[in-house]
């Protein structure tokens, strides 16, 4: 018993060091975001200077708007197409549907670099070109398959029976989508959006291919700077990204169990 | 309609395709077109649009065989991936099973969301925030030579550790999700069964635990590896100069030497291994869903 007590003490012990390998350098880089020293120097002098000259950055601004409209964009277009993808992957047997649902898997699994080229290429070839309505092509295609495999899991869950139940009483099939099936699946679309917004908003490598000097992204913007330079207005704005993309995924967990218990 | 009664058996395809087109389409024109494409333009001497001449050509692909630097870059690519994917197993299967096995109720479900919450956030951010701690006169180099009595220099920036730091950071919470989804669905009393019958820990562990939760590693593994091999920008950010590898140079192809076929040509390569890798791991990824 007491080796047993022993063992789980490493146990917490080891879950603690990990946590601090993957927190320290992401509270490191956020705490250099209020140092004064450009160089990064210590000791450690409290300022808010880099946040107030990333409010003079027009270029990092204009890269953050377009960054937050493509991500609410696509967030809107893959959730509606998505979900209306699961419900007939879900209410309809046909065949092919295997075929279907296994198309979902490579746009997930292939990966960036040769989806972002290959869709250079592409719309280089048809001339829909580069920029901002190609960056936005792209990040829906990369979001749609999560929407999907998020609110067919939901949908594992729906009872088809409550269906038939509102179909004989009278409901034609818009109602009993609106007002059964939806309400029911309306977690897992929830988390399906916030995971599409995740996807989109801090995708870089695709936005890196299709995107031209003035039709930029946040993170594409980021890496330019990155590759010229450190210093703690980067770190400023790193710290921004971070802080709400973790918010948004405290957010998501509230609505989907990653871990398959419950 | 109301009349029939299984949802099941309602004319499957006429009533599924109106609501399965919009997606469709825009994954076929977005990912399948594109990937297609990709393939056809590997064959070509130039892009058709840029008005310039074109022919067919296996010359792209002759390019890879003939020229040792590209085989050794994908070499190098296989074997930083094949590295940083142990590393992650070797630091998240433990903490896996502490996670499944050893912690209980709300602080479970606390510490699962913080180890999984990071890979959720930037990649790029992450990156450049261990550029912080690596470099001369970064934390680490602080640090140590605040608590050692000798003077050290610590300057592991840009180097090929670098990378596989930077790299083992951002894809370890993959290898601690999928081990413990397979661990949590091991039966505690297969454990204990196999400690009362006599067999050591080390035993339960080798017999029992491994094999079991094999297809949560062979899936970690896969999803490591993968992109992994296909990073261009880690080794970018951290590698510096040392940091070309087969990634990189897809990408120089594309936005700095601007010849596509061959960087088609390349990237075209890179999907034929990781479509084989995936093959492997396939059949133990169906055995276990």
């Amino acid at each position: 018993m007491a080796t047993t007590r022993i063992l789980e003490g490493l146990g917490r012990l080891y879950i603690g060091l990990l946590l601090a390998f993957l927190y320290l350098p992401i509270i490191i880089m956020a705490l250099m975001s209020f140092n004064v020293s450009p160089f990064y120097q210590l000791p450690f002098e409290w300022t808010t200077e880099w946040y107030a000259s990333l409010w003079q950055n027009d270029q990092l601004i204009a890269a953050t708007w377009n960054s937050l409209e493509i991500a609410i964009l696509t967030t809107i277009i893959s959730v509606v197409l998505g979900s209306a993808a699961s419900l007939a992957l879900f209410r309809y047997e046909f065949l092919g549907k295997k075929v279907l649902q296994a198309l979902l898997f490579p746009p997930i699994a292939i990966p960036w670099l040769i989806t972002g080229t290959a869709m250079l290429i592409f719309f280089f070839g048809v001339g829909i070109g580069r920029g901002l309505f190609a960056i936005l092509l792209g990040h829906v295609a990369l979001a749609l398959p999560y929407v999907i495999v998020v609110v067919s899991a939901r949908l594992q869950t729906f009872a088809p029976e409550l269906e038939e139940a509102a179909r004989s009483l009278g409901a034609n099939q818009w109602q009993v989508t609106v007002r059964v099936t939806l309400p029911w699946i309306m977690p897992g679309v929830i988390a399906g959006g916030l995971f599409a917004f995740a996807v989109s908003f801090d995708q870089f490598v695709v936005s890196y291919f299709l995107s031209t000097p003035g039709q930029t992204t946040l993170p594409v913007e980021i890496y330019a700077a990155i590759r010229k330079g450190f210093t703690p207005e980067i770190n400023a704005v790193s710290t921004i990204i971070i802080v709400v993309s973790m918010a948004l995924m405290l957010l998501t967990a509230r609505f989907f169990k990653f871990g398959g218990e419950k | 309609m109301a009349a029939q009664s299984a949802t099941a058996s309602r004319s499957g395809l006429r009533s599924a395709l109106p609501l399965l087109a919009p997606a469709y389409i825009w994954l076929t024109v977005a990912i399948f077109l594109p990937l297609s494409a990709m393939v056809f333009f590997s064959f070509m001497t130039d892009l058709p649009l840029s008005g310039k001449p074109w022919a067919f050509t296996l010359g792209n692909y002759a390019a890879f065989f003939s020229q040792s630097l590209y085989l050794t870059l994908l070499l190098a690519s296989l074997r930083l991936g094949l590295e940083v994917t142990l590393w992650c197993i070797v630091i998240g299967y433990p903490a896996a099973y502490v996670l499944a096995k050893v912690l209980k109720g709300r602080s479970r479900e606390a510490i699962f969301l913080l180890v999984i919450l990071p890979f959720w956030s930037n990649g790029l951010v992450r990156i450049f925030s261990w550029a912080m701690v690596l470099r001369e006169g970064g934390i680490l180099d602080t640090a140590l030579n605040a608590v050692l009595p000798f003077k050290i220099n610590i300057d592991l920036m840009y180097s090929y550790p670098a990378v596989i730091i930077g790299l083992v950071h951002s894809y370890v919470p993959y290898m601690v999700l999928t081990c413990y989804l397979t661990l949590q669905a091991i039966d505690d009393s297969l454990i204990e069964a196999g400690r009362s019958l006599g067999a050591t820990r080390l035993q339960v562990l080798k017999r029992v635990i491994i094999p079991l939760s094999m297809p949560g590693l062979v899936a970690g593994a896969a999803l490591i590896f993968v992109p992994v091999v296909g990073s261009f920008m880690e080794p970018r950010i951290l590698g510096g100069r040392t940091g070309t590898f087969y990634g990189t140079v897809i990408e120089d192809q594309f936005v700095a030497v601007f010849n596509w076929p061959l960087g088609a040509a390349l990237s075209f390569i890179l999907l034929a291994v990781v479509l084989v890798i995936l093959a492997i791991a396939s059949p133990v990824l169906r055995r276990a869903a």
